[in-house]
């Protein structure tokens, strides 16, 4: 599983980044956690409001930071 | 995953927590007499505070500065959590996507009011400036229209108003509310006229670029109040630093400095302290809940209204670190006609609240 994380590296990507490593740990899946920094990068995936949460290349949320819990949800 | 959660921009928790309004939503119904009966003693709290526990003598200088902090502090805290909770509820219904696609169909100066209204409630984050700028040109967004919502979302918001109302009143929150859109509204017609897409960085027109969809995701109650609760911690665990440094700062010129000093640099009289207070603002970076309680103190040591607001919207809409970010989609010609053009209109609406009222 392929998660990347979107932002330009403000507070709250720092801390989606936290949760969803969290969440991919205690899903106990195989993953690799990418951070997305560059501005073309992150519009070319058609995310506009960062932090945004991809999973293998799809969006799955983006604009704040949802918990732990949701992340799961949103991982599985 | 289902294609409606693959969509949903905004994603909410796929398994919302069950039960519907009573079980997920009943506290609030006691939580809201118990914040009333708190915020009405808190004046009497304050005093009692510094004048009993503490022994400082009122109407002295460290007894009013240390007063006013014990009372202030927790009272726009109070309003700071009620206020965002409310709002973060309200914005699960709206995302920067919507608004951009209500824009999209839009030319004109329409397009340009439209934007300046919606800046005032769509949730937006300086943060993400920049790919929110090239979402709305991408999908034909007119330019100026861009403008106006970029410069009413950080001055305009729902949070600002609120505090605004809760601490002065709902002349001062509509008349702030009411200029901040205004000068989005005029500085994006008047960037929109000057045809400059030219001065567009060329890369953001020809990178690879996927239009994000909005949220159609119906979401329950339960849901929409556990994504306002979040967002509530996140926000105030953030910013009451911020604020609290603020009150300081205004406890500070509160107990220490004497009126006629603000009333005579900050006063009507003094037509300079307009463009003054705007300059100062302006590279300043901070959001409305921390900067209103200098605001506050401001006016109450004699400052014209028109220079506090204009203060307050130059402090809030243009900042050093949003100017850097900006560079990156504009070139510099453009950039320094927007901060120009918007530098501008606050300084004219300063003028003209300490000419009328």
């Amino acid at each position: 599983m392929k998660i990347e994380i979107l932002g330009s590296g403000c507070a709250k990507c720092k801390l989606l980044a936290e949760r969803a490593e969290e969440a991919a740990k205690e899903l106990g899946v195989d993953f690799t956690l990418v951070k997305v920094t560059e501005y073309p990068d992150i519009v070319a995936r058609g995310v506009m409001s960062t932090p945004g949460l991809v999973v293998d290349g799809a969006v799955k949320s983006q604009g704040h930071v949802p918990t732990v819990a949701a992340i799961r949800d949103l991982l599985r | 995953m289902t294609d409606a959660s693959k969509s949903c921009a905004c994603a909410a928790p796929t398994s919302a927590p069950g039960g519907g309004f009573w079980k997920s939503g009943g506290w609030l119904l006691a939580a809201l007499p118990a914040w009333i009966g708190l915020y009405v003693v808190l004046h009497p709290a304050g005093d009692w505070l510094a004048f009993r526990v503490l022994g400082l003598a009122p109407g002295s200088r460290l007894g009013e500065a240390v007063a006013f902090f014990a009372y202030d502090a927790p009272k726009v805290l109070m309003l700071l959590g009620a206020v965002v909770l409310g709002v973060s509820f309200v914005q699960t219904f709206i995302s920067p996507e919507r608004t951009r696609d209500l824009l999209a169909k839009r030319t004109g100066a329409w397009s340009n009011l439209l934007a300046s209204l919606l800046g005032i409630a769509t949730p937006f984050c300086s943060c993400s400036a920049v790919p929110l700028f090239i979402g709305f040109v991408r999908v034909g967004v007119p330019l100026g229209a861009t403008f106006s919502f970029l410069v009413s979302a950080p001055m305009v918001n729902e949070v600002a108003l609120f505090l605004l109302f809760g601490l002065f009143g709902w002349r001062i929150a509509l008349l702030y509310t009411v200029t901040g859109v205004a000068v989005a509204f005029v500085a994006g017609w008047i960037l929109g006229k000057l045809r400059m897409e030219r001065h567009l960085e060329p890369w953001i027109l020809e990178i690879p670029f996927e239009a994000s969809k909005a949220s159609d995701a119906t979401l329950g109650f339960p849901a929409r109040l556990d994504l306002a609760l979040q967002a509530t911690k996140d926000i105030v665990g953030k910013v009451w630093l911020y604020v609290l440094m603020g009150i300081a700062v205004g406890a500070f010129l509160h107990g220490y400095v004497p009126a006629e000093l603000m009333a005579r640099v900050m006063g009507k009289s003094a037509w300079w302290s307009v463009p003054l207070a705007v300059l100062i603002g302006v590279p300043l970076y901070s959001n409305a809940a921390g900067i209103i309680p200098i605001v506050q103190v401001l006016l109450a040591k004699g400052a014209a209204l028109g220079t506090a607001l204009a203060f307050m919207m130059a402090v809030t809409g243009l900042s050093l670190p949003e100017t850097v970010i900006l560079r990156k989609v504009l070139k510099p010609r453009l950039l320094a006609v927007f901060l120009g053009v918007v530098t501008a209109g606050i300084v004219l609406v300063g003028f003209l609240f300490n000419t009328l009222l």
